[in-house]
């Protein structure tokens, strides 16, 4: 019955770092948002979870910074998925690999 | 003005007062700068401007023996007054440290006489040059060159210091060698002049070595300076008491290596070569230079340190003593008269054996000084001056008359031609061989033989003197009778000089009859003035002893002379080409003589033979060992700067080019982390979060 | 270990895992969809009832909606022709595993300071707003002004140029 805290926070590490392959392999810009978005939950994970087992739950601390953090989180993914439509009308691609406009 | 006044003033300036008024002393400076101011500003004209040239040159001289004169006389006035005739300024020319260098000029009757004969005999001489010289191109400079010489000399004649004189000697060294070549395109004039000056640069040498010892044994050149002059008493007794080699003090060693100094001047025997050759010289040289002036400098040096070379003189109660150094004077002053004559005998140039006269009459100079003291020495070069300048400048008429003909073989006739040179000449020539009573030449050359009679340490120097009389009659006259007797052998018909060179044969000619009376036995005026006692009468001086024997035989000598020579030649008018009568006669003896007796010979098989193998062997050094040196060095230097630029291409440019290379790779390496690519900057930011925390956890494990 | 966790914590995984490997794009955010589901569950499982089902109507219901239409607006339906991972993709898996090898080892460090689950919280939504309102109100008013600006911002961002905006 009792999951201990570093069940949590190995599953929040895992999909923290699956979020990361996925940001730093894939060619796709979006996919590279989600995973970033896939990061941000597992930090969210973290916080519940440290919530739960830490001292004076009742004060929300935890619960409140996971909300803050998914209100963000949506407005990040807003602003960053117009950034990418923005880009694939100029360069009619979403290529990672192709985008070095700024090398140098 | 004031310095006339004061000359004629019987107030004279002691040594030990302080004057006010200029005296002539303090102007005596004057006598030898004007003509070399005058040579200094002749330097800068132009060739064309000859009147102007003559002018300076004469009219500074005049100034010159306008100022000797009043010297004369101002001297003399004291001298009559009986106080001590010498006067002298010294000041300081070199200060280093405490000791100084210091120089002046003296005023007295050796240098008082000295002065008037230079002057007046140089300002006769330019003013026979203007006429001489007329036609050659280089006029100005050959007064430029007479005009420094006539400076430097009189310059040696009132030094009070060794030192001056000896810079003055040099110049007039100098100036003997421009004028015996100012005709330097000639090469027999050049050789010439080249070796007047090394022959005299050898005398030199010995000069120096003597004025170095005697500074370093007295500390001072000055000659006189209040008593601690170097030929003061002070002076001498220190260097009497030390002993150089040879048994001779001191004072006699420096004294004989000044007197190697003026024997090269003066050509006495080993250092006469140069003489001979200078006549390639125009006359008017040879008569200033080489018979009244330069050749007396070295007797008159001789003459001016002579306290130098008496001191320690044994005192006896008649005759003449004599010290080492004197004894030699004395012995190589005799046997440079004799041999001198004998080479004279079979010249056949009218200068040459003027030349050789020269040589020998010098070496009855020396003679006279060194058995007789300075009077005596002095007295025959005062007289022999006037009438060898006579004789020169009267064969410089002669050669003019004859368009420029020299050998004695070609002329003849003269006397009817040229009557007013051959008065002159005559006269002149009676003076030099001491014709009785009339002729100066009589007393300065008896007051030497009267000496050399008496001389204590032997008798053969008064033979040798007397045989050397009897042969400068013979040659004399063997001259005058070529040149002025029987018939012209020549090519064009001779003819009269002009006044203004027969007028100086003339001043000359009275002086050389009238001077002698001052030195005569009866009244011995100069012999007291130079040596400061008083002049009185001796009426009584013919009956002295030998005295009256004594001018027979010499009367005697000359004499047999005249006619031994008017014998073998008077009015015989030999062919040029036949042999002379005295080779018909003893052709064994004309040979060697005529040659010179060998002596130039000799000096090119030993000493100038020595310096031409010595001068390869410099030459080889020079060019191998020191060319090859400095070739070597510059090989080097040469492969130093191509291992330079070596280094320089390929370790300092390389290196420089190489760090850019690694620079420029560099960046291009590290650009590449600016991939512009979105996912590579998130992956190395990863990694850097890894990498640091990964630092923390380790750092802070418990 | 409840099981319950670990069929969560295994559809949550699965989840992430489907998405980063899917070659195709939709079926890649349908994956992100069930990981955001399981994550909500696993919310609720920690009592935090109020962050699940804010995760489930925002992530959810929003961001993937977001992201479909994303993908539907830049034609991500196609397939690509060089392939889906990147050419060094080898690089950003070595860096991911890093990372997770990293965080693992912390967790296992401090497994000794390890924090007992504690009383179940009872917290309402009541407190969640007293909350929001009392002592959160500053980050409230932000996050406010955040979703304005962001609002504005993706507006203007994914226009399209000709058009201006209307106010």
């Amino acid at each position: 019955m009792t999951t201990p805290l570093a069940g949590y926070l190995l599953v929040a590490a895992l999909l923290f770092a699956i979020g990361l392959a996925g940001a730093l392999t894939r060619r796709n810009a979006i996919l590279v948002l989600i995973g970033i978005e896939l990061m941000l939950n597992a930090a969210n994970l973290n916080l519940i979870a440290f919530w739960r087992f830490g001292p004076h739950p009742e004060l929300l601390t935890g619960m409140m910074f996971a909300i803050f953090s998914i209100a963000v989180a949506a407005a990040e993914a807003a602003v960053g998925l117009g950034l990418v439509i923005s880009i694939y009308r100029h360069t009619n691609t979403t290529d990672l690999d192709k985008m070095n406009r700024m090398k140098g | 003005m004031k310095v006339l006044i004061q000359a004629f003033n019987s107030v004279p300036c002691q040594p030990t007062m302080h004057c006010n008024a200029p005296e002539i002393v303090d102007l005596l400076w004057l006598i030898p700068v004007a003509p070399i101011v005058a040579s200094g500003v002749i330097s800068l004209l132009k060739q064309p401007q000859r009147k102007t040239a003559a002018a300076l040159a004469i009219g500074s001289l005049s100034l010159s023996l306008l100022l000797s004169l009043i010297a004369f006389y101002h001297v003399v006035v004291r001298w009559a007054q009986g106080s001590v005739a010498r006067e002298f300024i010294n000041f300081t020319w070199l200060r280093f440290g405490s000791s100084t260098v210091d120089l002046g000029w003296v005023l007295d009757p050796l240098a008082a006489v000295m002065l008037v004969m230079v002057s007046f005999v140089g300002l006769l001489i330019f003013v026979y040059s203007v006429g001489y010289m007329a036609h050659d191109e280089n006029f100005t400079r050959f007064f430029c060159f007479m005009s420094l010489f006539a400076g430097a000399m009189l310059g040696v004649v009132i030094s009070n210091s060794l030192l001056l004189l000896f810079m003055c000697w040099e110049i007039v060294g100098l100036t003997s060698y421009l004028l015996i070549g100012f005709w330097y395109q000639k090469p027999s004039a050049a050789a010439a002049a080249k070796k007047a000056f090394v022959t005299t640069r050898v005398g030199d040498i010995f000069f120096l070595l003597g004025i170095v010892w005697l500074f370093s044994q007295t500390g001072t050149l000055l000659f006189y300076n209040h008593g601690i002059g170097s030929l003061e008493p002070l002076a001498l007794s220190v260097l009497l008491t030390q002993h150089a080699a040879f048994g001779l003090s001191a004072a006699g060693a420096i004294g004989l290596l000044i007197f190697a100094g003026a024997a090269g001047k003066s050509g006495q025997l080993p250092l006469h070569v140069w003489l001979p050759d200078a006549m390639e010289g125009p006359t008017p040289v040879s008569a200033l230079i080489h018979a009244a002036t330069m050749v007396a400098a070295g007797v008159f040096l001789v003459a001016r340190v002579y306290p130098l070379m008496a001191a320690g003189m044994p005192p006896i109660k008649f005759g003449y003593a004599t010290t080492p150094s004197l004894a030699v004077v004395t012995w190589i002053g005799a046997a440079t008269a004799v041999f001198a004559a004998l080479i004279a005998v079979a010249q056949n140039d009218i200068k040459r054996i003027l030349a050789y006269s020269t040589v020998s009459q010098l070496g009855y100079m020396m003679a006279g000084l060194g058995i007789g003291g300075v009077a005596v020495g002095m007295f025959h070069l005062i007289t022999h001056a006037f009438f060898k300048a006579l004789l020169f400048l009267g064969a410089g008429s002669v050669i003019h008359g004859c368009h420029e003909e020299q050998d004695i073989r070609r002329m003849g006739g003269l006397k009817a031609d040229m009557p007013l040179t051959f008065i002159t000449y005559a006269i002149g020539m009676l003076a030099l061989c001491g014709f009785p009573l009339v002729f100066s030449g009589f007393w300065s050359k008896d007051g030497i033989l009267d000496a050399a009679f008496l001389w204590h340490p032997s008798n053969a120097p008064f033979w040798l003197l007397l045989f050397g009389a009897l042969l400068t009659a013979f040659y004399m006259t063997r001259q005058v009778c070529y040149v002025f007797f029987g018939y012209w052998r020549g090519g064009r018909p001779a003819h009269e000089s002009s006044r203004v060179m027969t007028l100086p044969l003339v001043i000359l000619a009275f002086f050389a009859l009238v001077l002698g009376f001052i030195g005569t036995p009866v009244w011995p005026w100069f012999r007291a003035f130079i040596e400061n006692q008083t002049a009185a009468f001796h009426i009584h001086a013919f009956m002295e002893p030998g005295m009256l024997l004594l001018m027979l035989t010499s009367s005697l000598v000359v004499f047999l002379g005249l006619g031994l020579g008017w014998w073998l030649y008077d009015n015989k008018t030999p062919k040029p080409e036949a042999p002379d009568a005295l080779e018909r006669l003893a052709p064994w003896l004309w040979a060697p003589l005529r040659d010179r007796l060998y002596v130039d010979e000799f000096y090119g098989v030993t000493v100038i033979a020595f310096y031409a193998r010595w001068t390869r062997v410099a030459d080889w050094l020079d060019r191998r060992v020191w060319g090859g040196i400095v070739a070597l060095v510059a090989w080097l230097f040469g492969l130093w700067a191509r291992l330079n630029r070596f280094l320089d291409i390929h370790w300092v440019d390389g290196s420089f080019d190489k760090t850019c290379e690694e620079l420029s790779s560099g960046g291009g390496l590290l650009s590449r982390v600016e991939s512009g690519r979105v996912q590579n900057y998130l992956r190395i930011l990863a990694a850097a979060v890894v990498v640091l925390a990964a630092i923390l956890l380790w750092s802070s494990r418990p | 270990m409840s099981p319950i966790f670990y069929i969560l914590a295994a559809l949550t995984i699965a989840g992430g895992l489907a998405t980063v490997l899917l070659k195709h794009l939709v079926h890649s955010a349908l994956a992100v969809s069930v990981a955001f589901a399981g994550l909500a569950l696993l919310y609720l499982e920690l009592d935090a009832q109020f962050a699940g089902f804010a995760q489930i109507l925002v992530y959810i219901g929003a961001v993937a909606i977001l992201i479909v239409f994303a993908i539907l607006l830049t034609r991500g339906a196609e397939r690509p022709q060089d392939g889906v991972f990147s050419r060094t993709w080898f690089v950003g898996l070595v860096i991911a595993a890093a990372v997770f090898a990293v965080l693992a080892w912390t967790v296992m460090q401090s497994i000794r300071a390890v924090l007992q689950q504690t009383a179940i919280p009872a917290v309402t939504v009541r407190d969640i707003g007293n909350a929001l309102v009392g002592r959160y109100v500053l980050p409230l008013e932000i996050v406010a002004l955040l979703l304005t600006a962001a609002t504005i911002g993706a507006v203007i961002v994914a226009m399209h140029e000709k058009e201006r905006p209307k106010p």
